[in-house]
């Protein structure tokens, strides 16, 4: 310590002091400068900038995703809905201990043990506010079950959301499609504005091709959120604008007979109102229940459904181009009435085979002892196929593709829920495009006269053959196949009814020829010696058809097939088109049944049955 | 320069002001004080998200602190240049007890529970400066080198207690207040450039010695913007806050960044920031303005001090009042560090409130108990 102790000169020292004083009050000022010229730079300078920030801070738009349209049949059946699902959804922040929670969620029963992995990753891929949907679809069992227990699981609720529902499960699947999770590939061509919040999108037929009316637009809330994006007020709302209710044509009795009569067999069945084009009858089999893609397939019951050799998700009756046989005929006669063929006013004699001049080839006829002296009216109901070998080989090709491609074959038509298989109708031109070795480019006159059975190189699919028998029916007027009837706006109740289309008619030189054709046709059913004179008994109505029954497996020279020999997938598509009521025709319809056999004997009286429900309501 | 009060009678002042005299409390002070608490309280409503029950507790404690002030006010302040030595290490003896089993608040050990929840920290505010005062005060001034150096580890010691809690904010603001005493005792310049120099060469040792949190912070301020979410968060925050609130502000309670919380702490080292929002440039400015008056005021009171304790412990004290405005404002719009200092009346909480008041108690007993001699 300091003993030298100076005298203390009180004035000097509160002179020393003062001065210090003054020096403390200029730094503050100069530091009270610094604060308040930061103050200046922030508050005038950048005060845009920051306040733009603090916009970006507090408002959030949720979006309000849209309900989904319905889907109606022509009856104003529903099939397709939004039904309220029952979810189990987990709010992080609110949850005491989650481990714990999900542990006694699982040991009730109400979230499976193979689950809680995903559903772990799942909640630490979101934040702690938001709420997580652990698991959907409840039944109300589960539902009441977990009511009970709620006061012990704080964080965790059930709500609601409006899910996509099928309530005809299997029956029209492929007519409709489904709705699903929005793909990568989807996202790409999507406008996102108008998908912000939905989960799902339409993936195929119906849901896909008219996903822009039926998804409708989401509206939004302009929230104001705090720092944890708690919502803390409601600034704007702007509704959701709900997804048109689509009318389809389709008739769903006249859909389940079809479909109950292809079950447990591969096939499709196509019925139009010939009148305008309308779609009644849209079947595939098998099928597949839409609500499972809703739900959400394991990868398990996916690959199932895609591995499946009965291929469940083809659409067959859009997809599948099949040798159409027989079915063809009654085109191939309009065109020899057309032509003035001279087959068409003569008979010809049928010995179960023809060759072509100079070429020992024979082309057989299905009966082989043959059909004996036979005119174009016995040919088309005993579907001789001599007459039309004969028949093709005057025609010629040309004239054969031409006639087909006028009823809409080989082309697509246009149906309002494509892509469809266009089909085949060979040309020479096609051939000398399609084929590399010059020696096949050239047209055979041997491939002409098997065309004019429906076979060789010729495919349809079902609806382009519903789509020619309902041409006949109609006498050459044609009409664009369409599903949907009507869209209807959920808002104002109003209908904007969808105007057929109406395409190039095929056009007849003699009206008459029309009803030498329908009345071959009808002969199929009601003649003794008709080919389909079985399914024609007791009927209510008259009825117009032709059997068809196309070769898959080609049969060696010399040789006799039997049926029981070949392997199932060996044998013959049965094929049968037909129409009713023949004076006023209102359904026309194309049965394909695969590897069926017998066109008259299997897909006959599919197309009866199918017939009958439309015509008769549900009293039949 | 106001003449001392005294000599112009009491007769000159309002009954008001006389009573205060004769309550040993200054008028001016009061009134700038009156009005920053009461701005403070409207602030604090809005900035607790319209807390009604936060007030109330902070009302209270503004209640609390005013006793207290009332109380030091009528103590003779040679008695208390009496007691400071006393205090002082008795102080010291209670920072050593918290360091061995004091409470944990807020992530480090503060907290004496003496009946009530105590911080021995912030009677060491008052302590440390009286402490010093007392050693100088029969001392021929300016101080000599070895009696600096003396100080020095009178200051050195709870500093470095406190910056082991850990509390660095206190710690700065003790050692500021200490340094304080030093200047006003009239040190040479050439040892204030030294030290300086000296504590520059030291900052890579202190940058070695410091949290990992409180270099975080250092960092932070250097680039905000690297951890918005993180560490970050709080400057970003505050200069969104401020910046937003431009020349008018958004008006009291529609200052979103504190209403809706984006703004952390905003009722407590924060709360300047929502003036800033809410009241603009012009609130801030204002609000200033009264803290300069309240230092000018104490600034005042000191010079006019008749003995060197008074003098010195009022001038420290005011000192030390600005440096806590000072670090404040400068930590919320980013010029600062993020160093635990509230807002000096303003923001909400503890043990601060009394300590300050107790402060301005101390400066009015300096004012009012002085021997009235002709000059």
């Amino acid at each position: 310590m300091d003993y030298t102790r100076q005298i203390k000169d009180h004035w000097r020292e509160q002179r020393l002091f003062t001065r210090r004083i003054i020096a403390c009050s200029v730094i503050a000022v100069l530091l009270s400068g610094t604060v308040l010229t930061r103050l200046a730079i922030l508050q005038l300078v950048n005060a845009e900038y920051y306040a733009a920030q603090s916009q970006g801070n507090r408002i959030r738009v949720q979006p309000l995703p849209p309900a989904r349209g319905l889907i109606f049949d022509r009856n104003q059946n529903i099939l397709a809905e939004n039904t309220p699902s029952y979810q189990l959804e987990v709010t992080p922040e609110q949850v005491p201990d989650l481990e714990d929670t999900l542990t006694r969620l699982e040991s009730s029963g109400l979230i499976k043990s193979e689950s809680t992995g995903r559903i772990r990753n799942l909640i630490a891929s979101k934040r702690r506010f938001d709420s997580i949907p652990i698991r959907q679809g409840m039944s109300d069992d589960e539902v009441a079950r977990f009511a009970v227990l709620r006061p012990y699981f704080p964080g965790v609720e059930i709500r609601a959301r409006l899910a996509r529902y099928y309530p005809y499960g299997n029956i029209a699947a492929h007519a409709l499609g489904y709705v699903s999770g929005i793909s990568a590939a989807d996202q790409e061509m999507l406008d996102p504005a108008e998908y912000a919040g939905s989960a799902y999108i339409g993936k195929v037929a119906v849901e896909r091709a008219f996903e822009p009316d039926l998804h409708g637009l989401p509206g939004h809330q302009d929230v104001l959120v705090n720092v944890r994006g708690r919502m803390m007020q409601v600034l704007d709302t702007e509704l959701a604008v709900p997804g048109r209710d689509l009318i389809l044509s389709l008739d769903i009795n006249a859909q389940m007979t079809a479909e109950a009569e292809l079950e447990g067999r591969r096939g499709a069945v196509v019925a139009i109102d010939p009148s305008n084009g309308e779609i009644l009858v849209f079947a595939s089999a098998p099928g597949f229940d839409p609500n499972g893609f809703i739900r959400g397939l394991s990868r398990e019951e996916f690959r199932t459904l895609q591995n499946d050799a009965d291929q469940p998700l083809f659409n067959r009756a859009l997809r599948g181009a099949y040798p159409p046989g027989s079915t063809i005929k009654p085109m191939l006669a309009l065109a020899g009435l057309e032509q003035n063929s001279s087959l068409a006013t003569q008979r010809v004699y049928c010995r179960g085979y023809y060759s072509l001049p100079g070429n020992p080839h024979r082309y057989r006829d299905w009966k082989p002892e043959g059909h004996g002296l036979i005119n174009l009216h016995d040919a088309v109901a005993q579907s001789c196929d001599t007459y039309f070998y004969e028949m093709a080989n005057e025609l010629g090709i040309d004239i054969i593709s031409r006639t087909l491609m006028d009823f809409g074959l080989g082309t697509s038509t246009d149906i309002d829920i494509g892509p469809e298989s266009n089909g085949l109708v060979p040309t020479r031109e096609w051939k000398r495009r399609n084929f590399s070795a010059p020696e096949d480019q050239i047209w055979f006159p041997g491939e002409t006269v098997i065309t004019g059975i429906g076979q060789g190189y010729l495919l349809a699919t079902p609806l382009q053959l519903a789509h020619a028998t309902a041409t006949i029916a109609a006498r050459g007027k044609r009409f664009r196949p369409s599903m949907v009837q009507g869209i209807r706006d959920p808002m104002t109740g109003a209908i904007a009814q969808r105007q057929p289309r109406e395409l190039t008619p095929v056009h007849v030189s003699n009206a008459s020829n029309w009803d030498q054709i329908v009345s071959a046709m009808e002969a199929v059913i009601t003649d003794p010696r008709g080919t389909a004179r079985a399914i024609g008994m007791d009927a209510p109505w008259s009825i117009a058809g032709k059997s068809g029954t196309a070769q898959v497996f080609s049969v060696a020279q010399n040789e006799t097939y039997n049926k029981e020999e070949l392997a199932e997938r060996m044998r013959d598509h049965a094929l049968f088109v037909a129409f009713a009521p023949v004076e006023e025709p209102r359904i026309a319809v194309a049965v394909i049944v695969e590897n069926g056999g017998s066109g008259s004997g299997v897909a006959g009286p599919v197309a009866r049955k199918v017939l009958d429900t439309y015509l008769g309501g549900a009293a039949l | 320069m106001m003449s001392p009060s005294g000599r112009r009678g009491a007769q000159s002042y309002g009954t008001t002001t006389h009573l205060l005299r004769r309550m040993h409390l200054d008028p001016q002070l009061m009134a700038g004080l009156l009005v920053v608490l009461a701005l403070g309280m409207f602030v604090l409503f809005s900035a607790s998200g319209n807390d009604a029950d936060l007030l109330v507790g902070h009302v209270a404690r503004i209640g609390l602190a005013a006793l207290v002030m009332v109380v030091v006010a009528q103590i003779n302040i040679a008695w208390m240049r009496r007691v400071a030595p006393w205090v002082y290490f008795a102080g010291l003896a209670m920072l050593a007890l918290v360091l061995a089993i004091g409470d944990v608040g807020g992530g480090a050990q503060r907290w004496l529970d003496i009946g009530v929840r105590f911080q021995p920290s912030e009677l060491m505010k008052l302590a440390v400066p009286a402490m010093l005062a007392w050693l100088l005060h029969d001392r021929a001034l300016p101080p000599s080198l070895l009696l600096t150096a003396g100080m020095l580890l009178l200051i050195a010691a709870p500093v470095g207690m406190i910056a082991l809690q850990p509390d660095l904010g206190t710690a700065i603001l003790i050692g500021l207040t200490g340094a304080a005493v030093i200047f006003l005792a009239g040190i040479g310049i050439r040892y204030i450039v030294a030290a300086t120099a000296m504590a520059f060469a030291a900052m890579p040792l202190l940058w070695y010695l410091m949290h990992p949190y409180q270099k975080q912070r250092v960092l932070t301020l250097l680039d905000p913007e690297k951890d918005p979410l993180g560490a970050g968060y709080h400057i970003i925050q505050s200069k969104i806050a401020i910046g937003s609130g431009g020349i008018f502000g958004k008006g009291w309670l529609n200052g979103s960044q504190g209403q809706l919380e984006f703004l952390p702490e905003r009722s407590t080292d924060f709360i300047f920031a929502v003036i800033g929002e809410e009241f603009g440039f012009i609130g801030v400015t204002l609000l200033l303005l009264l803290y300069l008056l309240i230092i000018a005021r104490g600034f005042v009171i000191a010079a006019a001090a008749q003995d060197t304790f008074s003098r010195l412990l009022a001038g420290s004290i005011s000192v030390t009042f600005f440096f806590y405005v000072f670090v404040n404002t400068a930590m919320v719009t980013g010029l600062l560090p993020v160093v635990g200092v509230p807002l000096p009346l303003v923001s909400a909480g503890g043990t601060s409130m009394v300590t300050l008041l107790a402060g301005f108690g101390i400066l009015m007993s300096v004012q009012t108990h002085r021997k009235l001699l002709p000059r």
